[in-house]
């Protein structure tokens, strides 16, 4: 029974909690849905006794122990909306839609100058982008769209996973092979980053059926071991093949992984040339020591894109374009260096 | 009479609930030998560090399946005590290798040199893994919560928690001494995680054989009142078996990270705990506890694997492969659930007894 007595006493002292910060938070920020659009000429006025002249952002994102990308990701999130740049920054992780839309209800209702938003899912955002349009709230994009009306936010930054696989196939083409006899791990099918990944290359093999040739495709999962597996496979059948087009950088791990077990080599200038995705530090480190050849950049480095768009926004000015695509890189293991392994990997 | 006896032998082998694996293995063997040969190939080359190696599909499949089947070691008991299954142990072996990597690559993710001995590392990583499974153990053993909710505790936070030890970073161990617990032994041709797995097995088998703690086990599984009453503790055993699952996880865990020499938290072991609690059902143990033949429960690891190496064979389709694999298994499970056998063993009965009739 006493435990009981105190879970209640527990609980009701949480709740009577949270009222109260949900009440400080709504008069703080009181006094900015009305002059939202008038923003600049506000800021530094009455909004500056109450949150220093900060700007409130509300950041949702996915969980960042999905992946190291997501962990770049929320790493460079946190150090760009620091307070010292002049940013009151709230964060909410999951992995489910539903739980990132409340927490998006709950910002809204915290009256936040900025909701920025890694959706999980596509579908099911409009109501609560709407209410974020009526209270004021703008919404910024990253990492991933949605299936909602243009108007509902300012403006989306994203990677566009088809250039990423054009980038790469377009290098892949440039080392000129008599033929390319091609193992294509894939990731998780039906994803964005597969999809885009997987394209290029097939575009590229249907195109010139001659001289390419898919020896095998299959998808590993974004998964090292499979990856071990299936080339694994590959070799014991006794195919012959030149590339290895893996779609992530750990699933490049595990084939090379089952190359060196077959005694095949790979890299610059011997028989297997080795392709990644995603710029994990490690990943550039095989490049440096020319065990593989080429790596592609998926940019988790958002946040400058996004002060950008922040900052023509509070000076009242237009942006070009609603959809910003964000620069990315390939790198091959010839040209590639050190700084550019401290600079880019992940 | 010649006859009787091989009707007796007959009557014992197919009462044996060994023969559901061993079927399903020979099924997909024959498969492969009519579909190409070449599958059973086994060929001694060298690696990259000039070691020698066996290689082809057969030793591709004692090699893959070996983390499988010594989980399947565990789930067994687990099974058998509990009449439930931990759905948890995915998660756990994300956690055990990264205690693993965390105390072998000290504060520095990507020190050169390995800062405890590997033996230590293990051994720590298999007081966490144990621990974590007396955790699970506690909350059905003496909680009595349903094993599949109390282990959805650990399978949702277990990944989390993995990235959490090591500050979200991905540790690389760079000595290539940490990689034979998941490639080769320098000299010896046969892949280590399968002598591990052999090692497990025989070790498990002792146990059961000159300890009583299989008779227990299966008593406090086939009814917990009677062996309460006949003093046993049955919450003590059920703890001990999650705790003995612990024990598969972290070895599990070792040939896991020793693989690739670093970690995924997302996507190592991702999904096994659903193979794992297969290759029991495969083995024809029932999943509501009871009796248990650990072999049966190995082999059936082992034809899991075979089936995924056959589909890799073939090339099927990337998008399909899910679909064939749930076909096949099906068919196996629901070859094995006991309502069919006894429908079987009916029938071959009568079969027989007209047989004979007519003769």
């Amino acid at each position: 029974m006493n435990i009981k007595k105190l879970f209640a006493v527990l609980s009701s002292t949480v709740l009577c909690g949270m009222m109260l910060a949900g009440c400080a938070g709504g008069a703080g920020g009181g006094t900015n849905p009305t002059n939202a659009p008038a923003d600049p000429g506000t800021a530094e006025t009455p909004a500056a006794s109450v949150s220093d002249g900060l700007i409130k952002v509300g950041i949702i994102n996915n969980d960042p122990n999905e992946s190291g990308y997501r962990t770049a990701n929320d790493k460079d999130l946190k150090a760009a909306f620091s307070k010292e740049n002049g940013y009151d920054a709230s964060f909410a992780y999951s992995l489910k839609n539903d739980e990132q839309i409340t927490a998006a209800q709950k910002f809204i209702q915290d009256e936040v100058d900025y909701l920025l938003l890694s959706a999980a899912d596509t579908a099911g955002w409009d109501g609560v982008l709407k209410d974020a349009q009526n209270a004021g709230v703008k919404v910024i994009l990253f990492d991933r769209t949605i299936d909602a009306d243009e108007s509902l936010y300012e403006a989306s930054i994203v990677s566009d996973m088809e250039k990423e696989g054009e980038t790469a196939v377009n290098w892949l083409k440039d080392q000129n092979l008599d033929k390319y006899e091609v193992i294509h791990i894939q990731g998780v099918m039906g994803t964005a980053a597969q999809k885009g990944r997987s394209g290029a290359l097939t575009e590229a093999a249907a195109a010139d059926s001659d001289k390419w040739n898919i020896v095998a495709e299959q998808t590993a999962e974004w998964n090292a071991e499979k990856a071990q597996q299936i080339v694994q496979s590959v070799i014991d059948s006794g195919k012959t093949f030149n590339v290895i087009y893996a779609e992530n950088d750990d699933m490049a791990k595990g084939a090379v992984a089952a190359l060196d077990k077959a005694n095949i080599s790979h890299g610059v200038g011997k028989d297997v040339i080795v392709m990644g995705f995603d710029c994990n530090k490690w990943a550039l480190e095989e490049l440096l020591n020319q065990n593989w050849n080429y790596d592609g950049q998926c940019n988790p480095f958002q946040s400058e894109y996004i002060r950008e768009v922040i900052d023509k926004l509070q000076k009242g000015e237009a942006l070009d374009q609603k959809t910003i695509i964000m620069n990315e890189k390939g790198f091959d293991a010839k040209t590639i260096t050190q700084e550019d392994v401290d600079n880019y990997g992940i | 009479m010649p006859k009787n006896k091989l009707s007796d032998l007959w009557g014992t082998i197919s009462r044996n609930q060994i023969l559901i694996p061993v079927a399903a293995l020979l099924l997909l063997a024959f498969f492969n030998l009519l579909a190409d040969p070449t599958f059973f190939r086994i060929y001694l080359n060298q690696n990259a560090n000039g070691d020698p190696v066996l290689s082809g599909n057969l030793i591709s499949i004692i090699d893959s399946g070996s983390e499988l089947a010594i989980l399947a070691l565990g789930m067994t008991l687990v099974t058998a005590a509990s009449g439930g299954q931990d759905i948890s142990v995915g998660a756990a072996i994300a956690i055990s290798g990264s205690v693993l990597l965390r105390v072998l690559c000290g504060a520095d993710s990507r020190s050169e040199e390995m800062q405890a001995p590997i033996i230590v590392a293990f051994l720590i990583a298999c007081v966490v893994s144990m621990l974590f499974g007396a955790f699970n153990g506690a909350l059905v053993a003496y909680f009595k919560i349903q094993p599949m909710v109390a282990t959805l505790i650990l399978f949702t936070a277990g990944r989390s928690i993995a990235a959490w030890i090591n500050n979200n970073e991905l540790p690389i161990v760079k000595d290539p001494s940490f990689g034979v617990f998941g490639n080769y032994i320098p000299g010896i041709p046969i892949p280590t995680p399968f002598l591990i797995a052999i090692l497990c097995f025989v070790v498990t088998w002792a146990v059961m054989k000159f300890t009583t703690l299989g008779l227990y086990v299966q008593s406090v599984g086939i009814n917990e009142k009677t062996s309460r009453l006949n003093g046993l503790n049955p919450e003590l055993i059920k703890l001990m078996t999650y705790v003995l699952l612990g024990l598969c996880v972290a070895v599990a865990a070792l040939i896991k990270v020793s693989r690739i020499s670093t970690i995924n938290y997302s996507v190592v072991a991702k999904d096994i705990e659903m193979d794992a609690i297969l290759a029991v059902a495969l083995g024809g143990n029932a999943l509501s506890g009871g009796k248990f033949n650990m072999a049966a429960s190995v082999l059936g690891a082992y034809v899991i694997q075979f089936l995924t190496t056959t589909l890799y064979k073939f090339e099927v389709n990337a998008t399909a492969l899910p679909a064939y694999k749930a076909v096949v298994v099906i068919i196996l499970v629901v070859m094995s659930a006991p309502t069919v056998r006894e429908k079987l063993t009916a029938l071959t009965k009568k079969l027989r007894s007209s047989a004979a009739q007519n003769t």
